[in-house]
């Protein structure tokens, strides 16, 4: 399909070194009466093509609002970005105008949201709604939109697609409004799609079957993807790569399997304890001590500190950097090595 | 659907009869003697009165005598005779049409003056115009119609004919035309408009905090698209419901307006009969502003199902 | 719409469901907490302090004229044939009326009534309102469809139409014509009241302190006084607040149509009926009492808004 792209975008291909996606020292920060909320503070990720890049971390750790930058849907105010850079095929679209960033929204980077019940239009059926992408991007009319939005809704396997399409949003259940979601966020074959907590509303079982339909659908076009999740469960099977945020910053990197033998990093390692395994019934959970960092007054020096087990002076005072320890892997740690060295026991 | 309607519709039937009664219970009590007021200054032979008592069912409770009444209106239409025996359908028909004009024209300013500074407010919410809309909003609310209706017909009607010569806004009576109604729907609307800018701006805000105006958003669509397609498509239900409302609070409230610019319409055929003791006329205005009520209502929840799906497959 | 429908609408946003429970900060049952507040962030607004400071001038008005005119408009002496309809002059800083009666000391004196028939019309309103409310709300069944369905009675007839009705049928009666005002918009304006409370207690019931006081066997009126109520009083205050400058407005639209306070009563709404017949030719006996209307309204309007934003953060 044709992109209908602005000059200053290069269309698919040509990307030299530069990956697909490129987050770089990102800031954000939100200015409010009670004060100026650091949501995002430094943060750097890339993707590349046909790429699963899952972003971890608790609420607040500023895991959403990294990708609400990267589709330009923050509010704006209160939304601040002071600082970095966010490159798709090596344009810089936070210099972008903002008709040239709308060409970019929903065409070429797409988003699924959390919950699908609210985030559909009550009003509108979903047909109508899937079929607009194609109606007011693509020109197309209403009949063949209707008809381009029934196969996506095939594609997104939802039965009887053809009776549906008229149904508005309630009418679904929970699993297959999120497919609806998907439909329409995939419409016009977007290089990179966001997922904002995909599954989080939706039942277990349904929520495997949601994200083999996201691999899926990765696999067919050989998109880019982020999923974004406070659930490492979740994305073991799916993700190549992981991010985990901590109070606005990237704290560990790495390739999926790495993080889940050795994690780099505290926090990584607590969350990899809370998870429950079947092969130690009995034993108690473990819950990472403390709450998380209030975003009007951080900690300081490393945001972690307060919570954490290899805390020491320097920790309260310096704030570590996010630094190789691999070819592949950072971890934004003074004792990462004795993170490491600590899951060999 | 068609359930819900009847069900709404045998709902209103206690209300309606409990309104009427109340209303010709209290009308029941007013002083004087119909029979007296009918014949008017004359002495009146006794037979003829008793006669007439009997022929009105005068002498009878008052639970009977309503019953007469209801079930005249319900069955036969029948709203009985003035004291010049011409019957109170016919009167009132003429007088309901007067201030049916009034609201409707009301309903209009109302419409595009409410909603149109409402959106603008919520548009601009936090800024001087936000502000501006807003305190006067506030100082519409807090005028009354008694005191708007005189400055407008004094500067509006009065000033502006001498100004410029031309009668644009006709300060009393209707035989103007659409004219007449302009200065007084307008007064009438005022405080309407107000809680209407109040409710569009509210509705508005809020409908663009909704989830699905950021998915609008991140499909890439325009401001304007996803304000006016999918933002007002919401925030436009309140308000419609609101308008239909308020068509009947207008109607029945519409006797000072009537007052301060002479209109001859329910309000003030309503004033007169209280003082000429016209019963029948009374209870059959009060009769059928009850019915507007209650209809508009009912109207104005088929339109919430015909605006909102959700409320339709319920 | 008319005046005295105004209390039948004034929190637009929320119109059908009377305004939302105010929600402290801190966890509920603390009602302490959310009047002091309120209280803290009432006195901050100028919003407030200003509608503050009009109602006190009003009432010491109303409470001694005298401080404001050395006219007493209730002496026919001061009143001059002669000078009807005189403009300002030096004594009488608002012209004469009709009658030639200084406009000045008349609208000074209308305060009284006007704050008597508001503040009393209120009182009856939130009493009866809130106490059928408190009733339904709380026993819920026969009770609440009972005086529901009375209320839509109410409803379904046009208040000022209803008030007018009343006002005249018992006129020449026993009562008083300032008694007759209270009662006629008493009548019409207390369903308003019941659903604010019947909302608010129906919302309170189901909080956990209060099946707790059931659970501990606390009696009927126990529950009700001690625990509903004062949780449920913030939104019936807010209303109040603000159907009281409504009902001064519709004293003032009774009394226009002649239904309402009758001379020698001085009324706002009288005089500036009193004045309509000349009105195009002489404005001033009309706008004066107009106005003085208009910023009573608009202080007890405004004292309400302040109110219900200071109880009801979410709002801001």
């Amino acid at each position: 399909m044709k992109k209908t792209s602005p000059e200053v975008l290069p269309a698919e291909g040509g990307l030299g070194n530069e990956p697909l996606l490129a987050v770089d020292n990102l800031h954000v920060e939100f200015r409010t009466r009670a004060g100026v909320v650091h949501a995002v503070n430094g943060v750097t990720y890339s993707l590349n093509p046909g790429e699963t890049l899952a972003v971890l971390g608790e609420s607040g750790s500023g895991k959403s609002v990294t990708a609400q930058a990267i589709m330009g849907i923050l509010d704006m105010p209160p939304a601040v970005i002071p600082k970095g850079e966010i490159r798709f095929r090596g344009t810089d679209l936070l210099k972008l105008s903002e008709d040239a960033r709308s060409q970019v929204r929903g065409q070429r980077i797409a988003m699924v949201f959390q919950d699908a019940l609210s985030s559909l239009n009550p009003v509108f059926t979903v047909g109508w709604q899937i079929s607009e992408m194609f109606r007011v991007h693509r020109g197309m009319g209403k009949k063949e939109a209707l008809t381009k939005a029934v196969e996506l809704m095939d594609r997104v396997r939802i039965p009887a697609a053809r009776q549906r399409v008229n149904d508005y949003p309630h009418q679904f259940s929970g699993g297959m409004r999120q497919r609806i979601m998907i439909a329409m966020s995939i419409a016009l074959d977007p290089e990179v799609l966001i997922a904002d907590e995909p599954t989080t509303a939706l039942d277990v079982t349904v929520q495997a079957q949601i994200m083999e339909l996201l691999a899926e659908l990765q696999r067919e076009s050989n998109m880019g993807l982020i999923l974004i999740t406070h659930d490492l469960g979740v994305v073991a099977d799916v993700a190549d790569k992981i991010a985990v945020m901590y109070g606005g910053r990237i704290v560990e990197n790495a390739p999926v399997h790495d993080i889940y033998k050795t994690p780099a990093h505290p926090y990584t390692k607590g969350l990899l304890e809370s998870i429950p395994r079947v092969d130690q019934k009995g034993q108690d959970l473990y819950a990472i001590k403390g709450m998380p960092p209030n975003l009007l007054d951080m900690p300081t020096g490393c945001a972690f500190h307060p919570r954490c087990p290899y805390r020491q002076d320097i920790c309260v005072t310096e704030a570590p950097a996010l630094s190789g320890i691999s070819g592949t892997r950072s971890s934004a740690c003074h004792y990462w090595r004795e993170v490491l060295d600590g899951t060999h026991e | 659907m068609g359930r819900y309607i009847i069900r709404r519709l045998i709902q209103a039937i206690p209300v309606l009869l409990g309104a009427t009664l109340l209303i010709f219970a209290i009308v029941f009590a007013l002083p004087g003697d119909p029979v007296a007021a009918l014949a008017g200054e004359k002495r009146t032979d006794p037979t003829i009165v008793a006669i007439l008592r009997e022929r009105y069912h005068l002498n009878d409770p008052l639970l009977l005598q309503y019953w007469y009444y209801i079930s005249g209106v319900i069955f036969r239409g029948d709203f009985g005779v003035t004291f010049a025996d011409v019957p109170v359908s016919q009167l009132m028909a003429g007088k309901f049409q007067v201030t049916l004009n009034l609201a409707l024209t009301a309903l209009v300013f109302e419409a595009i003056i409410g909603v149109g500074l409402g959106l603008w407010a919520a548009l601009r919410r936090g800024r001087a115009a936000d502000t501006m809309i807003l305190a006067s909003t506030l100082l519409l609310i807090s005028v009354p119609t008694l005191v708007t209706g005189f400055v407008l017909q004094l500067v509006l009607g009065v000033k502006v004919k001498q100004w410029t010569g031309v009668d644009i806004f006709p300060i009393a009576g209707i035989s103007n035309g659409f004219r007449s109604y302009l200065l007084p729907g307008f007064v009438l609307a005022g405080i309407s408009i107000a809680y209407l800018t109040r409710l569009t701006r509210t509705s508005l805000v809020e409908t663009l905090r909704a989830d699905y105006i950021r998915t609008a958003t991140a499909k890439g669509l325009s401001r304007r698209r996803v304000i006016g397609r999918h933002g007002l498509r919401n925030a436009l239900i309140p308000l419609v419901t609101y308008l239909g409302a308020d068509l009947g609070n207008l109607m029945g409230g519409a006797v000072i307006t009537e007052t301060i610019f002479n209109l001859p319409g329910i309000g003030n055929q309503l004033f007169q009969s209280v003082y000429l003791r016209e019963q029948p006329v009374v209870v059959g205005i009060v009769t059928v502003l009850v019915l507007i009520y209650i209809v508009a209502n009912l109207v104005v929840d088929m339109m919430y199902a015909v605006l909102d799906p959700r409320i339709r497959y319920e | 719409m008319s005046d005295i429908q105004q209390p039948a609408q004034t929190l637009p946003p929320n119109a059908p469901s009377g305004p939302p429970l105010p929600r402290s900060t801190k966890k509920e049952g603390k009602p302490a907490s959310l009047w002091s507040d309120a209280w803290h962030d009432l006195r901050r607004r100028p919003i407030f302090i200003v509608s503050a400071i009009l109602i006190a001038v009003l009432v010491v008005m109303a409470l001694w004229p005298s401080l404001f005119t050395a006219i007493d408009p209730n002496d026919p002496r001061t009143c001059e044939l002669a000078t009807a309809r005189q403009g300002p002059s030096g004594g009488h800083i608002f012209g004469r009326d009709n009658l030639g009666c200084d406009v000045y000391a008349r609208s000074i004196y209308g305060a009284a009534n006007s704050l008597l028939i508001g503040i009393s019309t209120t009182l009856a309103t939130s009493l009866i309102g809130g106490m059928f409310g408190l009733a339904a709300g709380y026993f819920g069944g026969v009770t609440d469809t009972l005086a529901s369905r009375l209320t839509e009675i109410f409803f379904a007839i046009p208040s000022i139409l209803g008030a007018l009705l009343i006002a005249a049928t018992f006129r020449g009666g026993p009562l008083s014509s300032i008694t007759l005002v209270i009662i006629a918009l008493t009548v019409l304006g207390w369903p308003m009241t019941y659903r604010i409370m019947r909302a608010a207690v129906i919302t309170a019931k189901s909080q956990d302190f209060v099946v707790a006081a059931k659970a501990l066997g606390a009696g009927h009126m126990r529950i009700m006084m001690r625990h509903l109520l004062p949780n449920a009083l913030a939104p019936v205050i807010v209303i109040a607040t603000i159907n009281l400058g409504g009902f001064i407005a519709a004293e003032a639209a009774l009394s226009f149509l002649g239904v309402g306070v009758t001379s020698p009563d001085i009324s706002w709404g009288l005089m500036i009926s009193d004045a309509r017949n000349r009105f195009l030719d002489a404005p001033l006996p009309l706008i004066f009492p107009a106005v003085f209307l208009s910023i009573t309204v608009l202080a007890f309007i405004m004292l309400g808004d302040a109110v219900r934003d200071a109880l009801d953060p979410k709002l801001r």
